[in-house]
């Protein structure tokens, strides 16, 4: 426990000089793309004359320098104020507690599902390598892989909200019902049906193929010619034996793919009008809205970093050779 | 070292709060209003300011129309195509100086105060003249507003402003919002510019961002018997496939302003329930436009412009592209403005060999690649329709020899590539049409507009007897002679060619059957619904 706490405390200074290049980094990438929040703004409106150009420009601060403008974000960050959104007109804080819980719903639900039925279809298929089996899963896990997801998700929507009728069409809850307590979770769970199902299918070939290729390379190992010679039922090797000892790469694979889904997925988030992370992130950039965007990136790096911080204890735990030296400072 | 064993428990316990924290956030909302009687209608945006006397765009009154109302809104069959709402008559002094407004008796606000001709003038002198997009040039010379009594309100100018330009723009620029939330207080920032109060058929409710907008019924609506319905939801989708399918499986029951892509229509409208309309936006219409920079001394030739435009067929555009829901334009005044509308000007029939014909003439000599000169297109990327058409017009120039090299880019780059470093040869514009000529179409030919105006003319084109024809027209008080320069006005810009002017399109309602009264003026999509009902 005391190692776990030395290793939280190191982790989090170090990542201070990360955060702030992803800060810069990210502040220099949208100050090169051509036009800003005010171009952004008179397109969506039809326009306006040159005074009122100007009057925008100084109230969200464009007439400052570059300089001046990334100083003030990065003095007004280390205070953690994560500053103002010229797009949405709202505080930057507020606009990602609105948004984050929904993507981590929806993405932790996703990638619980894909890690869970994708691992088990590896073992499946990892059973027997070679097998009709094995092959079958393993082009089907592909074919699914290889639809773009914003396919998948119509027509899932088309198929089980419009044809069928089992599914709401979009969005996270039903609009105004005034349900509450269980009702709600349930109306909620209604809703992620669909966008979850077309997610964990999407990233499902993931963990399956990691999985089966880890059992393939295990069968080859001599503590299975061992386990085999010991007369141990073919089951019990497969579970106990071979699959337990591909799991690495797999727990590697979800803390990447985790950290990977905290982005969002803007396009099932738009097409099942999910307002998430990743649709945040997207109004953003077409808004040219520099605070905003710069929120939402160290926010997400701040996840990613405690999420890799995670996996570095579920692996010590999963495998004793790892973290010994590490925590042994 | 010792590792923390992640219970099961602790895992449960972990998901359980992930789960509570969206919960949390929300709070509970009332109770369902009874069946039949809310209306939700697909929304693709959600405006940072929904205050339309600030705002004057399509995209804040599709939502704020039903709640803070103009002094007239636009109709089919109302005198100079003008029905009442918070005036009851308005009038021009013959000098041009003045405009008296009588106002509606009776008429509260939402919170229960009245209406007054305070709430005009507070409107007209501290919010349209100043702070609103369009307003800063219709209410240019607005000096002051006098208030004789609660319901007269008397516009002074400090120049002779045509009648014809104010009562044209009335439906647009003159939403009313109320004095005491507005006064002593920093405009720009108050609450009241997204938590409208208005006087309109529907209360603004609330806006959950990023999911909805709830407007309900005004149960003291200044015209009796409406409204029909008790709510409006306006559903954000941002996925334009995704409104066609919410509105086949019946859980929005309209979508506006074409939220339903055009290569959809065809499937949809054969499924019972739905209907098409593509009548209501008569008033708002859209031109498809090719803006030309005359910086480039090819393009300041006007052999050139007149072969580009003998090379775009337009016909084909119309069918193609549009699929039918547009229709070819004359000039620079839509079909639709009949006040102003001449078909009396100049035109170029599609004809490609014609348009060769005038380029060799005129010295561009095709080179060993087929090519005469090349040119950067840029097609503005808010409609599905403009960028086709930069797509086909690139097609078009490469039969008379002209390599259009097609630049896209996101809508903040675009604005800031044409409008601000004139970085285009060639750009596809969509301008709107708004009822006069004086308010965003001579912008576009005009000279003299500074740098960085959307929407505007930035190609460098400047024509002496167009500007003096323009300045006259905006100075001039007879009617018939305003519009007889107008007239003058289309066909000089048909003749010189300052921009070419394509198509022109409104926009496509989808509606289920059950929804009543729709499309029944030309503004139907941006006005009130007080009279929009639900078949139950």
């Amino acid at each position: 426990m005391k190692r776990a706490i030395i290793l939280l405390r190191r982790r989090a200074i170090s990542s201070i000089p990360v955060l702030l290049i992803v800060v810069i980094f990210t502040f220099f990438l949208l100050e090169s793309a051509s036009g800003d929040a005010v171009d952004a703004y008179l397109g969506s409106i039809g326009g306006g004359d040159a005074a009122l150009i100007q009057s925008l420009r100084e109230s969200y601060g464009l007439d400052r320098s570059m300089l001046a403008r990334l100083w003030l974000y990065l003095s007004s960050l280390a205070r953690f104020d994560l500053g103002w959104s010229v797009a949405f007109n709202r505080p930057v804080g507020e606009l990602i507690a609105e948004r984050l819980p929904n993507t981590l719903l929806l993405m932790g639900s996703a990638t619980a599902l894909s890690f869970g039925l994708g691992s088990a279809l590896g073992v499946l298929a990892g059973a027997r390598p070679g097998s009709v089996r094995d092959r079958l899963l393993s082009i089907g896990s592909l074919v699914v892989y290889a639809i773009p997801s914003f396919w998948l998700g119509l027509v899932l929507s088309i198929t089980f909200s419009v044809k069928l009728r089992w599914f709401p069409i979009a969005g996270i809850e039903t609009i105004a019902s005034g349900k509450t307590g269980f009702a709600r979770a349930l109306d909620i769970f209604d809703h992620l049906v669909l966008p979850v199902g077309a997610l964990a299918m999407i990233y499902l070939a993931l963990f399956l193929r990691v999985m089966r290729s880890g059992m393939a390379e295990a069968w080859k190992l001599d503590f299975v010619l061992f386990a085999r010679a010991k007369g141990l039922s073919r089951s019990r090797i497969v579970l106990r034996h071979v699959a337990r000892n591909a799991l690495l790469p797999l727990v590697t694979m979800l803390g990447l793919q985790s950290a990977a889904m905290l982005g969002g997925s803007v396009v099932i988030e738009s097409v099942f009008a999910i307002p998430g992370f990743g649709r945040l992130a997207q109004e953003a950039v077409n808004g040219r809205d520099a605070p905003l965007l710069m929120g939402i990136v160290v926010t997400s790096a701040v996840l990613v970093i405690a999420v890799n911080f995670l996996v570095d204890l579920v692996y010590a735990a999963l495998d004793p050779r790892i973290g010994a030296s590490e925590g042994g400072v | 070292m010792t590792i923390p064993e992640i219970s099961r428990r602790a895992l449960m316990k972990g998901t359980a709060l992930l789960f509570a924290s969206t919960a949390l956030a929300r709070q509970a909302l009332a109770q369902a209003a009874p069946s039949g009687g809310r209306l939700v209608v697909a929304a693709d945006s959600e405006p940072k300011n929904l205050n339309p006397a600030i705002v004057a765009s399509n995209g804040v009154f599709f939502i704020a129309s039903k709640v803070v109302e103009p002094l007239a809104e636009a109709s089919f069959d109302g005198k100079d195509g003008l029905a009442p709402r918070l005036a009851t008559s308005w009038e021009g002094s013959p000098d041009g100086l003045s405009v008296t407004f009588k106002l509606r008796d009776g008429v509260t606000w939402h919170d229960g105060k009245p209406f007054t001709s305070f709430d005009v003038a507070f409107s007209a002198l501290k919010i349209w003249k100043p702070l609103q997009n369009l307003g800063r040039l219709v209410f240019a010379n607005l000096e002051a507003v006098d208030t004789p009594d609660d319901y007269t309100a008397i516009f002074r100018f400090s120049k002779p402003t045509p009648f014809q330009l104010i009562r044209n723009a009335l439906p647009v620029v003159t939403s009313v919002v109320a004095k005491h939330i507005f006064d002593g207080t920093d405009i720009a920032t108050n609450a009241a510019n997204n938590a409208l109060v208005g006087t309109g058929p529907f209360k603004f409710a609330e806006h959950k961002p990023g999911e909805y907008y709830r407007l309900t019924r005004n149960e003291n609506y200044w015209e009796k018997d409406q409204p029909k319905l008790d709510e409006i939801v306006y559903r954000v989708l941002p996925d334009r496939e995704a409104a066609g399918a919410a509105l086949e499986a019946d859980e929005i029951q309209l979508a506006a302003f074409s939220a339903v892509p055009l290569a959809d229509l065809d499937r949809i409208s054969k499924i019972d329930g739905i209907k098409v309309i593509s009548k209501g936006y008569e008033a708002l219409t859209y031109q498809l436009v090719v803006e030309i920079n005359h910086r480039r001394k090819e393009l300041a030739d006007l052999r050139v412009r007149q072969a580009i435009a003998h090379a775009i067929d337009k016909k084909f555009v119309v069918d193609t592209i549009f699929l039918g829901y547009a229709a070819a334009s004359t000039g620079p005044v839509p079909k639709n403005a009949p006040e102003f509308y001449t078909s009396d000007v100049a035109t170029y029939e599609f004809n490609p060999a014609a348009a060769n014909d005038i380029l060799d003439k005129a010295g561009y000599i095709k080179g060993p690649d087929g090519n005469r000169f090349s040119l950067k297109l840029r097609p503005a990327p808010y409609f599905n329709e403009t960028r086709q058409f930069g797509d086909y017009l690139r097609q078009a120039l490469a039969v008379i020899g002209i390599n259009a090299e097609i630049v896209n880019a996101d809508a903040a780059a675009h604005q800031k590539a044409v409008y601000t470093n004139h970085d285009f040869d060639l750009a596809v514009g969509p301008p709107v049409f708004r009822g006069d000529p004086a308010i965003s179409t001579t912008i576009l030919v005009q000279s003299g507009t500074p740098d960085g105006v959307p929407f505007s003319n930035q190609g460098g084109y400047a024509n002496p007897e167009l500007d003096k024809i323009i300045k006259q027209a905006a100075q001039t008080i007879d009617t018939g002679a305003r519009t007889g320069l107008y007239r003058k006005f289309q066909q000089l810009v048909v003749a010189d060619l300052p921009l070419i002017n394509v198509a022109e399109w409104g926009f496509i309602t989808v509606a289920r059957d059950t929804v009543l009264n729709v499309s029944n003026n030309p503004r139907w999509a941006v006005s009130n619904w007080g009279d929009t009902a639900l078949q139950s």
